[in-house]
C-alpha cells in the first residue's frame, strides 16, 4: 500500500504567459500510492481539474506547465518523468498508464463515431497487433464489465443516457488495465441514485483489478465515503491531506473543517451547517501569504505575510498527514520527508 | 466537533472576500469593453472603413476633374496629369473612382441599414414569439435563404426603367434579410430561456419592454455582425449590377468603371489602370469588413480569439509551441518556485494553545 | 426518413414560393413594358403562343388573378414557359436547355473541388494554428472579398490572348459543333479551365475560413481532449475527432454559400462570355427578354433547389444524430 505508482513533485501550472499569467497551480507535491483511491477536493478555481490534466500534459492552450515533475512508477520497470516523455512516448504512455474519466460524459464521447468505434479506437492505438475479433471481443466485456450489453456496441453516443455514457467511460478508461485512473467529477452530471451506484461498482471493479484512483471532486462527502486519503486544494495549493477517516474526524486546516461544515453529516451525531464565507481567491490576484486568510475565521498576524509549508503536524497522528497552516507548524517539511523514495 | 474559534480573531471574516469581488466585476466588464478595440482585426478593419467612409464625404470635392469631363487623352496611361489614367472619352479614372466611393457606400449602408431591420424584426419575432409566428416566419427566411438572390434582384432591377439607386438598395435590402435572421432567432431562442428575461416575463413587463431592454442589448453584437455581413453582400451585389449595367447610371459606382472598361476593350487594349484601381477598391473595402466581422466573431465566440504568443521557450532553450492535447513544459525541475517558510521562531508563542485543540480533536 | 421527407416538403414549399413571386414580379411592373414587344411580334406569332405570353404576364386585363394564376400552374406543368422574344420563336426551355449543362458542368465541378480543397486546408489551418499557416488568413480574405468578375477580367487580362493557351471569351471554338466527339470535348475543357480556376480562386478562400474557424472551436471540445488522452496518433484525433465534427456546419452552411457562388458565377459567365445561364441572362436583360429571365430565374431555383437536397442527404449521412433510431 505504501508503494508509490505516481509521485507529483512541485508541479507548477500557469495559464498565460509573462505579468498575464496566472497561477493555477502552485508547487504541488502530492503521492498516489499503489491500489488507493486518492480523493482531491476543492471548490471550483481551486486548481483540481487543472492538476489532473496538467499531469498528463492534457491542458488546452494557454495553460503552461512551468516546473515540476511527475514520476511514474510502473509495475515491473524502473520510475520515469512522465513531463519529459516525448510526444511519441507521452502517446503511448496515455491511457495505457494513465486513462481519465473526464467531467461531464455528454461531451466526452464524439458525437458521430458508434461506441464500439471509440472504443476500438484505443486498441488500435496501444495494441496494433491485436487481431480484429479480439479486439471487438475485448470490447464486448469491458462493457460487459460496466454492465453494458453488449448489444449497445453499435450505438451512438446520444442513443444512450447519462449514466450509460458515462459507464462507457469508464469501461473505455480501463480498456488497457491501466495502472491510474483519474476521475475529474465524474458523476457530477448525474442524479444521486446514478453516482452512488456508478461509484459503488467503480470501487468494486478497482478491488478486482487494483488500479489507483484520483478522484476530484467539490463533493467532499463522496470522498469521505470512497476514498482512502484526502487531498485539499485552496488557491492552487494542496492546503491538507490526511487518511479519509482522520481528516472527517479532525480536519486541521480551517478550509478543510469549512468545507466539511458545508454538507451534512453521513452518520454520527448531527451537527450545524455552515458554508464558508466570501469566494474562491481570484487566480489573477492572490492574496499574500497563505491566499485563505482573508476567509479564516482563524487567521492571525503571519497569514497575510508568510505562506504556509505544508508538512507534518505535531499531532499523534502526524506521521501520515501534511497540513499547510501557520496554526499547525510543520515540524518535518513535506517535500524533505521521503528523500529516499527515488 | 469542529475546532473552536480561537481567541486570534483578528482578521474580521468576509471583509477582503467580499471586496474582491465587488472590486473585479467593473474593471472586468471594462477590460471586455475594450477587448473589441483591442482586437488587431477590427481595428484594422475599422480604420479602412474610416478612410472610405471618409472619401465618401469628400470624394467629389477632392476629385481632380470632373468624373464625366472628355479630354483628348484617350485610354492614356497613368501620369502626373491623371493618376490613374484615363478612359476612351479622355475622363479621369482616379476621379471617377473617388466620386464613385460615394455612391457605393451609400448604397451599401442603407441595404445593410434595411437588411437588418428586417431580419431583426423577423428573427427576434419568431425567437420570441413562437408557436405559428416562429413556423411562418422561419419558413418564411428559409425561403428567401435559399432561393438564388442575384438573379432575383437582377429580374426585379431591370423591370424598372432606369432603376435608380435606391431602388437597386431596397432590392437588396429585401432579399438579403435571411441569414441575419435565421441566426437572431437561434439566439433569441436561447435568450428567452434565461432566468433574467423569465423573471422580467414573471413579473408582468409588456413584450415589447422586455424585447428592447433585456433581448435586443444581448443581441447587439450578432445584429452587428449581421449588419458588416450584408453590407458586404449589398456591396458586391451593387457593383455586380451597375457592372452588367443595371441601375446606377449616373453616380460612377465602381461596377460601372468596369462596366466601361470590359465594354470598351480595356483588357485588349492593355489598360490596367482601368479595371484594376476599382476592383482593388472593391476588394480592400470587402476585407476591412471581414475584419470587422473577425473581430466580433471573436469577441462574441472566445475559442476563436488567438492565443496571442503560440510559441515558447523553454528554460533549457528549446522553443515549443501551444496547441490542444500537448501543454508545453517550461521547465522539468522539481524544484520549487514559490518559496513557503515556516513561521519565524518569535512567532511561535502564539501557537501552543491552537497546538492544544488539534491534539484535543485527535483523541 | 422523416428528415429527408420534411426536407423535401420544404423544397416543395420553396419552389412554390418561387414560382408564385415569379408570377406576381411582372405584374408589379409599372409601364407595360410587354405589350410593346407583342405588338412587335404580333404578325409571326400564333394565337397559342400570344395567349401563353398572356397568361405568364397578366396581360390580359379580363381574367380574374386566380383564373391566371392556376393558368399559370397548368402552363408550368406542361413545361411551357413561353416564347422567347430575343431567339424568337423559339421557345423559352429550350433555350435555356442548351445553356443549363455548361452552367451546371461548371459550378457544379468546380464547387464540389472547391469545397473539397478549401475544406481540406481549412482543417490543416485549424489543426496547425498558431504556426505559419495563420500567415495565409489575411491572404484568403482578401481573396474572398474581390468580386469573382474581377478576378475574371484580371485572368483574361494576364492569361488570356490572341497567342496564349487559354481563350478569353466562349465556351468551345466557334467553329466546332457541340457533339461529344473528342474535338469538342477537349476544346470545352480548354475554353473552361480559366472561368474554373477564377471561380476555384475566389470561392475556395470562404470554404478555407468557414472550416478553420470551425476546427478551432471544435478542437476546445471534451472529446478532443478525450482523444487526446486516449494516446490516439495524431492524425487520428485530427480527422476523425476534429475535422469530422468540423464539417457538419460547414456542409449545412452549403445552402448560403450555393445561391452566394451562382451568382458569382453568372457574372462570371458574363466576363468570359461563357454559354451559361448567366450570360443568358446577360442577354435576356439587355433584349428585355422577359420571358427568357423569368424562366432562367425558375430553372436555377429549381437546380440550387436539389443542389441543397444533396446536400442534405450528405449532412445525413454524416451526422447520426439527425437519423432516426431503429
Amino acid at each position: 500500500m505504501n508503494e508509490p505508482v505516481l509521485e507529483i513533485r512541485n508541479l507548477n501550472v500557469d495559464y498565460g504567459l509573462g505579468d498575464q499569467a496566472v497561477h493555477a497551480v502552485r508547487d504541488v507535491n502530492l503521492t498516489l500510492h499503489r491500489g488507493e483511491v486518492l480523493g482531491l477536493a476543492g471548490e471550483s478555481g481551486s486548481g483540481k481539474s487543472t492538476l489532473a490534466y496538467g499531469l498528463t500534459r492534457l491542458l488546452a492552450p494557454p495553460g503552461v506547465i512551468t516546473g515540476g515533475e511527475v514520476i511514474y512508477h510502473p509495475e515491473k520497470a524502473d520510475p520515469y518523468d512522465v513531463l519529459a516523455l516525448s510526444d511519441n512516448n507521452l502517446r503511448k504512455f496515455r491511457w495505457a498508464e494513465t486513462a481519465i474519466v473526464f467531467q461531464g460524459a455528454m461531451n466526452s464521447l464524439n458525437p458521430v463515431h458508434k461506441i464500439s468505434t471509440q472504443l476500438n479506437d484505443v486498441l488500435q492505438a496501444h495494441e496494433p497487433k491485436m487481431s480484429a475479433h479480439s479486439r471487438n471481443a475485448r470490447c464486448r466485456e469491458m462493457l460487459k464489465l460496466v454492465g453494458i450489453s453488449a448489444d449497445r456496441m453499435d450505438a451512438y453516443p446520444h442513443q444512450l443516457s447519462g449514466g450509460m455514457r458515462q459507464r462507457v467511460m469508464i469501461g473505455m478508461a480501463l480498456i488497457l488495465q491501466p495502472q491510474v485512473v483519474i476521475m475529474d467529477e465524474p458523476t457530477t452530471a448525474l442524479d444521486v441514485v446514478m453516482q452512488r451506484q456508478i461509484l459503488g461498482q467503480l470501487i468494486e471493479l478497482r478491488e478486482r483489478l487494483g488500479f489507483s484512483v484520483i478522484f476530484i471532486t467539490h463533493d467532499l462527502s463522496l470522498l469521505v465515503e470512497f476514498s482512502n486519503r484526502i487531498a485539499i486544494m485552496y488557491g492552487g495549493r494542496i492546503v491538507e491531506e490526511a487518511p479519509a477517516a482522520a481528516l472527517y474526524r479532525d480536519s486541521l486546516h480551517p478550509y478543510s473543517a469549512g468545507l466539511l461544515g458545508s454538507f451534512p453529516a453521513l452518520r454520527g451525531p448531527r451537527r450545524e451547517l455552515s458554508g464558508i464565507p466570501g469566494s474562491p481567491p481570484d487566480l489573477k490576484g492572490m492574496p499574500s501569504g497563505c491566499s485563505f486568510h482573508p476567509r479564516c475565521p482563524k487567521a492571525f498576524d503571519p497569514c497575510s505575510e508568510h505562506i504556509p509549508v505544508l508538512g507534518r503536524p505535531d499531532t499523534t497522528d502526524g506521521s501520515t498527514r501534511t497540513v499547510a497552516c501557520h496554526l499547525h507548524p510543520a515540524q518535518v517539511p513535506a517535500g524533505v520527508s521521503s528523500p529516499g523514495e527515488r | 466537533m469542529t475546532i473552536p474559534t480561537s481567541s486570534i480573531d483578528q482578521v474580521i471574516p468576509g471583509e477582503g472576500a467580499m471586496a474582491q469581488p465587488e472590486a473585479a466585476t467593473p474593471t472586468k466588464a471594462k477590460r471586455q469593453r475594450f477587448r473589441f478595440l483591442a482586437n488587431a482585426k477590427a481595428t484594422t478593419g475599422l480604420v479602412i472603413m474610416g478612410i472610405y467612409l471618409l472619401f465618401a464625404v469628400i470624394g467629389p470635392w477632392v476629385a481632380p476633374y470632373d468624373p464625366n469631363a472628355r479630354s483628348n487623352d484617350l485610354v492614356a496611361p497613368p501620369s502626373g496629369a491623371h493618376w490613374l489614367g484615363t478612359t476612351h472619352l479622355g475622363q479621369d479614372v482616379l476621379s471617377q473612382l473617388l466620386v464613385g466611393t460615394r455612391g457605393v457606400m451609400v448604397v451599401g449602408l442603407a441595404a445593410g441599414i434595411a437588411a437588418t431591420i428586417v431580419s431583426v424584426v423577423v428573427g427576434v419575432s419568431a425567437g420570441y414569439l413562437g408557436g405559428g409566428w416562429d413556423d411562418t416566419l422561419s419558413a418564411l427566411s428559409n425561403v428567401f435563404l435559399v432561393i438564388p438572390a442575384l438573379p432575383l434582384i437582377i429580374i426585379v432591377a431591370s423591370t424598372f426603367e432606369n432603376a435608380g439607386s435606391s431602388i437597386v438598395a431596397v432590392t437588396i435590402g429585401l432579399t438579403a434579410w435571411a441569414w441575419g435572421a435565421r441566426v437572431l432567432r437561434a439566439q433569441t431562442l436561447s435568450l428567452r430561456k434565461r432566468d433574467y428575461v423569465e423573471a422580467a416575463r414573471a413579473s408582468g413587463e409588456s413584450t415589447w419592454r422586455v424585447i428592447f431592454f433585456e433581448i435586443l442589448p444581448n443581441l447587439s453584437a450578432i445584429i452587428a455582425s449581421g449588419f458588416v455581413g450584408t453590407v458586404i453582400f449589398a456591396v458586391s451585389t451593387e457593383i455586380t449590377l451597375a457592372f452588367i449595367g443595371i441601375g446606377g447610371i449616373s453616380n460612377w459606382n465602381w461596377g460601372e468603371i468596369l462596366f466601361w472598361a470590359q465594354s470598351q476593350q480595356a483588357l485588349s487594349q492593355g489598360a490596367w489602370w482601368w479595371f484594376v484601381p476599382a476592383g482593388l477598391a472593391i476588394a480592400f473595402l470587402g476585407t476591412a469588413l471581414s475584419l470587422i466581422n473577425f473581430g466580433i466573431d471573436e469577441f462574441v465566440s472566445p475559442r476563436l480569439r488567438s492565443a496571442g504568443k503560440t510559441k515558447i521557450k523553454t528554460a533549457s532553450g528549446h522553443t515549443v509551441r501551444m496547441r490542444v492535447g500537448f501543454t508545453p513544459v517550461l521547465a522539468n525541475t522539481a524544484a520549487p518556485r514559490t518559496h513557503a517558510v515556516p513561521l519565524p521562531i518569535n512567532l511561535n508563542g502564539a501557537t501552543p494553545v491552537l497546538r492544544s485543540s488539534g491534539k484535543e480533536g485527535a483523541q | 426518413m422523416k428528415y429527408i421527407l420534411q426536407r423535401i416538403a420544404f423544397y416543395v414549399f420553396t419552389a412554390w414560393a418561387a414560382m408564385t413571386l415569379n408570377f406576381f414580379i411582372p405584374r408589379m411592373i409599372p409601364g407595360d413594358p410587354i405589350s410593346a414587344l407583342l405588338a412587335r411580334f404580333q404578325g409571326q406569332m400564333n394565337t397559342d403562343a400570344i395567349e401563353s405570353l398572356y397568361v405568364l404576364f397578366g396581360i390580359d386585363k379580363d381574367a380574374s388573378l386566380w383564373s391566371e394564376y392556376v393558368d399559370y400552374w397548368k402552363q408550368l406543368f406542361n413545361g411551357d414557359l413561353g416564347l422567347s422574344f430575343s431567339a424568337f420563336p423559339t421557345p423559352v426551355s429550350e433555350v435555356i436547355s442548351e445553356a443549363l449543362p455548361w452552367t451546371v458542368a461548371l459550378v457544379g465541378i468546380t464547387t464540389v473541388i472547391s469545397f473539397l480543397l478549401g475544406t481540406g486546408l481549412g482543417v490543416v489551418a485549424g489543426w496547425r494554428r498558431g504556426t505559419w499557416v495563420d500567415g495565409v488568413l489575411p491572404v484568403t480574405t482578401f481573396l474572398s472579398s474581390v468580386p469573382y468578375f474581377w478576378l475574371g477580367l484580371l485572368a483574361i487580362y494576364v492569361l488570356a490572348g490572341p497567342d496564349s493557351f487559354f481563350p478569353s471569351s466562349g465556351g468551345y471554338d466557334a467553329g466546332l459543333v457541340p457533339y461529344p466527339d473528342w474535338a469538342f470535348i477537349s476544346s470545352a475543357l480548354q475554353h473552361g479551365i480559366l472561368p474554373a480556376l477564377t471561380i476555384l480562386i475566389s470561392s475556395v478562400s470562404g470554404w478555407i475560413l468557414g472550416m478553420r474557424n470551425m476546427m478551432v472551436t471544435v478542437a476546445a471540445e471534451d472529446y478532443i481532449t478525450v482523444a487526446h488522452a486516449k494516446g490516439l496518433p495524431e492524425r487520428r484525433v485530427a480527422v476523425a475527432y476534429a475535422a469530422r465534427n468540423a464539417l457538419l456546419p460547414n456542409v449545412s452552411g452549403f445552402a448560403l454559400a450555393l445561391g452566394f457562388i451562382v451568382s458569382g458565377t453568372f457574372v462570371l459567365e458574363i466576363v468570359f462570355s461563357y454559354p451559361g445561364l448567366g450570360f443568358l441572362l446577360f442577354r435576356a436583360v439587355g433584349a428585355k427578354d422577359y420571358p427568357l429571365m423569368q424562366g432562367i430565374f425558375l430553372i436555377i431555383t429549381i437546380t440550387v433547389l436539389v443542389a441543397n437536397l444533396l446536400a442534405d442527404i450528405v449532412y445525413l449521412l454524416l451526422d447520426p444524430r439527425t437519423r432516426k433510431e431503429g
